[in-house]
């Protein structure tokens, strides 16, 4: 299969849209659109299966190559592993569900439209790319049009969050560039073939002191979009100003950029330096975890909550992939495709409860559970899900992790560990206080009384993401199995170097 | 040999063709008809751009007074697509009636002034270059004060003209000094005797000093803003991009030929003139309300960048600086383009006018985002590609501090930038700019531009063809 089609398709949906004239043959061109894209997204997952059954081992899949500017050795390569296709096949259900939850926006339809299709590309592209020059343009593209959706349709103080978020992760990706350029002047020892290929980069070996000088610039680089303490700040702002379909993708995917930008560019790509600054971006990521938690408990706005939920999660992310073993790894990857879900999901409810209630202070609506009770039961799945209720997404990935996390003997991990599973109870804790505030008691207006439950097009968004919640829950081995075998060049490399 | 000289001198004499026949024309043509010479002059020009593109002789004439090769022809293409795109942008702009009697004076002045340039590329010695960078500045200040009747307009002409006398003068006394050392004005002479001499280090001062002037490098940038303001669009457009353009490309040879020998002393100056160029254009540029005086400060930093190509001394740096300017031109015009545009329809130049624009004029409001996304180097229009080049250049030879410096500077100007992004799409606004149809001139111009601005990026072939004629030092 071409893997080209999943960043042509989204570009034709957007060529498509330009020639619709109202809203409602816009939002149904991104549907099919997105549609295709899902469809696509399942055949590649079956074809790769398939492949793998009939003993392909090769790294990636599905490799292209083309030359792009000769002299500088800057390729378009594109291929994939089963980490790239987990990551895929969330970006699809996560887009089409935002579009099914944004299905009522009317103002300037066309221009959210493609701004969130044109968002999708570079995600879609940037999980594709093997090619670090590549890679880095579909990263931006990914980024920019946030600016223009938050700015335009988000709410609050939307201008100022638009801002912080674009210049905080722009300015990221800036120190990423640097980074990125230091790896590719040190991918050739006699410096004849400099390449950005990262399959042939992660085959020589970076000195040590340009690792030291180039992988913290990595690291923090994707790190900012995984919501790294102490540059974390862009998210609550963001995410709680963006329109709904904004934040399911930006939570949902966009942050999974970072975490799988860190590992599999600055870690595998720099594995010594990496264990050597383990210890001290573990101690960052430790505070992420309880810090994002500890926020969201006293937040008042839904969405603060969630947001600051996902800097705990994601920060979960960025600390299983720095115990550098194959357990906690394999976590940090199924955290990404379960929170991703999960928040998405999160995000979708919000958005729709807000749009009847108009409010989002918790303490000003109460007893949803008996007007809305499908919206408020989706809830309270997600909700569980967030807190690890076994038999939901959760559970897995934060068991793995956790697991993972305490096979190291030595006391700096293991107090570190013990500390981040801390976020486990606090979890429990803002998440059972919303549901009793918001779902549960009287309630508190009386307008309250005459909302309408959810539309078809809600139900399909909500249930499609609990059914895979649901699905990964259940049967978690068909997920790590995909994953564990891409894995293993990337611990491979790492334990190569008996680090631990 | 007569024959040698039209030939390898081609772009120069189309040039002083072209721009007498628009004089002669101007004498025999009445004062009601004088409107037909923008198109016949954006028609004629339009020949001279393409016949730049025919392949032509290289080499060296008055005993190398005058040299041309591959990337100096590539240069001076590139200059000419830049004038022809002002020149379509100027059309509108010039059938105002208070410009009627002076319409052919004003193609006449800028393609002498792109005669200078011209020169000022392919000089191979001091004498050359001196007088093609007083050729290509004297009548810009009379360009510059075109609009003489408005004040800011004459002051914009007095300021320029008096501080390139300066600097020139200055650069003259440089020359001087590398003349009484060296015996020579030739550059070829002068690369063998270069040394530690500390009269030479002297010269060398005052020579970049002269250029920088030009280039409106901090600190000689303090003419820019008010020049840049009072004189009419198109001419600020001409200034920032193509007399820039200009001044770097010479700048680059010189340092890559003449002053070879000491180029660890160059590669310092150049080192702290980028960090200063870089910030203190774009911390300025923040204040600016007035568009025009905006883009002046944002294109001083830009000028800063650019030097992070030239600092890095190789083929890649040269290819970097003379691509990015290629790039520069399309994405400058294009905001240009609109800024002029809506200028001489409604006659506003103020940041807060274009509130909500994007609600009358969708498609100047698309165009003015994307040319400035392309000035912040934001994938994946061409400007990224251009910046990457430059920090790949000034990366590859260890000048990491300096890169990462140059990032965090494109994420000021990326800030200042967005607000005009705000402006038009977020912000709401009683009255804005009313809607209006642009002419036919207008559209192409803007057309050519985004053309190149979404092109020029993924089109390799542009950059390695570049990098064919390019030389290191």
């Amino acid at each position: 299969m071409n893997l080209s089609l999943l960043v042509l398709i989204p570009v034709l949906t957007i060529t498509a849209m330009l020639f619709c004239k109202d809203y409602k043959q816009i939002r149904v061109t991104a549907a099919i659109g997105m549609g295709i894209q899902l469809l696509l997204a399942i055949t590649l997952l079956i074809l790769y299966i398939l492949q793998r059954k009939a003993g392909n081992s090769a790294e990636m899949l599905f490799y292209q190559t083309h030359i792009w500017y000769e002299s500088l050795n800057i390729r378009y390569t594109v291929g994939v592993d089963g980490i790239s296709i987990a990551m895929i096949m969330l970006t699809s259900i996560v887009v089409i569900t935002g579009i099914f939850a944004s299905w009522e926006v009317k103002d300037q339809a066309k221009e959210f439209f493609i701004s969130l299709i044109l968002l999708s590309t570079g995600v879609f592209g940037f999980f594709i790319s093997l090619d670090l020059f590549t890679m880095f343009l579909f990263y931006e593209l990914a980024v920019i049009p946030m600016y223009l959706l938050i700015g335009i349709w988000g709410s609050g103080p939307k201008e100022y969050a638009a801002m912080k978020l674009t210049l905080m992760l722009m300015g990221a990706s800036a120190i990423l560039l640097v980074g990125l350029l230091g790896i590719y002047l040190n991918s050739s020892p006699g410096g004849n073939h400099l390449t950005f290929n990262i399959l042939e980069i992660s085959k020589v070996h970076i000195p040590i002191t340009a690792q030291r000088f180039f992988f913290p610039l990595t690291f923090v680089g994707f790190g900012v979009l995984g919501a790294l303490f102490p540059l974390h700040t862009w998210s609550p702002d963001g995410h709680s100003s963006a329109p709904t379909a904004v934040s399911m993708l930006h939570a949902g995917v966009l942050m999974k950029l970072g975490g799988y930008g860190c590992f599999r560019v600055a870690m595998f790509l720099m594995p010594e330096a990496a264990s050597e600054f383990s210890t001290f971006f573990l101690v960052l990521t430790t505070i992420s975890v309880v810090y994002g938690a500890f926020g969201a408990i006293m937040q008042k706005d839904l969405k603060y909550i969630n947001a600051y939920s996902s800097v705990s999660h994601c920060g979960l992310v960025l600390f299983a992939l720095l115990m550098m073993n194959r357990t906690a790894m394999n976590g940090a990857i199924i955290q990404m495709i379960s929170h991703g879900l999960m928040t998405a999901l999160f995000f979708a409810l919000i958005g729709m409860i807000y749009g009847r209630t108009h409010t989002r202070m918790i303490n000003e609506m109460g007893g949803l559970m008996k007007v809305i009770p499908f919206l408020a039961v989706c809830y309270v799945i997600a909700g569980l899900a967030s807190l690890g209720l076994p038999g939901l997404s959760g559970f897995v990935a934060e068991m793995t992790i956790f697991f993972g996390a305490f096979q190291h003997t030595d006391t700096f991990h293991r107090v570190a560990t013990l500390v981040a599973t801390a976020s486990i109870v606090i979890t429990a804790v803002y998440i059972l206080r919303v549901v009793g505030i918001l779902l549960l008691g009287p309630i508190k207006n009386d307008h309250f009384l005459h909302l309408k439950d959810a539309r078809w097009y809600e139900k399909f968004s909500t249930v499609a993401l609990i059914s895979a919640i649901a699905f990964i829950g259940i049967a978690p081995y068909f997920l790590s199995s995909l994953i564990n075998a891409s894995l293993k060049p990337i611990i491979d490399r790492i334990s190569m170097l008996q680090i631990f | 040999m007569n024959t040698d000289l039209i030939y390898i001198m081609r772009h120069e004499f189309v040039l002083a063709f072209v721009a007498v026949l628009i004089l002669i024309t101007d004498i025999f043509t009445r004062p009601d008809k004088k409107k037909k010479i923008r198109t016949m002059s954006i028609v004629l020009f339009a020949v001279v751009t393409a016949v730049g593109f025919v392949p032509a002789k290289t080499g060296v004439l008055f005993g190398g007074m005058y040299e041309s090769d591959g990337i100096r022809l590539m240069m001076k293409n590139i200059l000419n697509i830049g004038v022809l795109l002002i020149f379509i942008q100027s059309h509108n702009w010039l059938g105002h009636t208070d410009y009627k009697e002076k319409i052919s004076e004003f193609y006449v002045i800028t393609l002498f002034t792109l005669m200078g340039m011209n020169f000022l590329i392919s000089s191979g010695d001091f004498l050359m270059f001196y007088i093609g960078i007083e050729l290509a500045t004297i009548p810009i200040a009379s360009l510059a004060a075109y609009d003489k009747i408005r004040n800011k307009s004459a002051e914009a002409g007095i300021k320029l003209i008096l501080s390139s006398a300066l600097s020139s003068g200055i650069m003259l006394w440089g020359i001087s000094m590398i003349y009484g050392t060296t015996g020579s004005v030739y550059f070829s002479d002068i690369t063998a005797q270069m040394g530690n001499n500390s009269l030479q280090v002297l010269a060398f001062i005052f020579i970049f000093a002269g250029i920088a002037f030009k280039i409106s490098l901090v600190p000689f940038h303090l003419w820019a803003a008010d020049v840049y303001e009072g004189s009419p669009v198109t001419v600020t457009s001409y200034l920032s991009v193509i007399s820039k353009g200009a001044a770097v490309f010479i700048f680059t040879i010189v340092l890559y030929t003449v002053f070879r020998s000491i180029a660890y002393l160059w590669k310092d100056v150049i080192y702290i003139t980028a960090i200063l160029t870089m910030t203190i254009g774009n911390l300025f540029a923040i204040r600016q309300k007035n568009l025009k005086r905006f883009l002046a400060f944002s294109s001083i930093s830009q000028a800063g960048y650019i030097l992070l190509g030239v600092i890095s001394g190789t083929q890649l740096g040269m290819t970097s600086v003379v691509y990015y300017i290629l790039v520069y031109i399309f994405s400058n015009l294009g905001a240009f383009g609109v800024i002029s545009v809506v200028s001489a329809m409604t006659g506003k130049e103020s940041m807060d006018d274009y509130d909500g624009m994007y609600k009358t004029n969708p498609g100047l409001s698309l165009i003015m985002t994307l040319s400035l996304f392309s000035l912040a180097g934001i994938p994946p229009v061409a400007g990224f590609f251009g910046k990457f080049f430059l920090f790949t250049a000034a990366a590859q030879q260890g000048y990491y501090i300096l890169v990462i410096i140059a990032v965090l500077n494109t994420i000021i100007s990326l800030y200042y930038y967005l607000l005009i992004v705000k402006a038009m799409f977020i912000n709401s606004n009683e009255q804005p700019i009313s809607t209006f149809k642009s002419d036919f001139y207008t559209k192409l111009g803007l057309l050519i531009c985004v053309a190149g601005i979404v092109m020029t990026g993924f089109a390799s072939m542009i950059f390695e063809y570049i990098r064919t004629l390019s030389f290191g030092l």
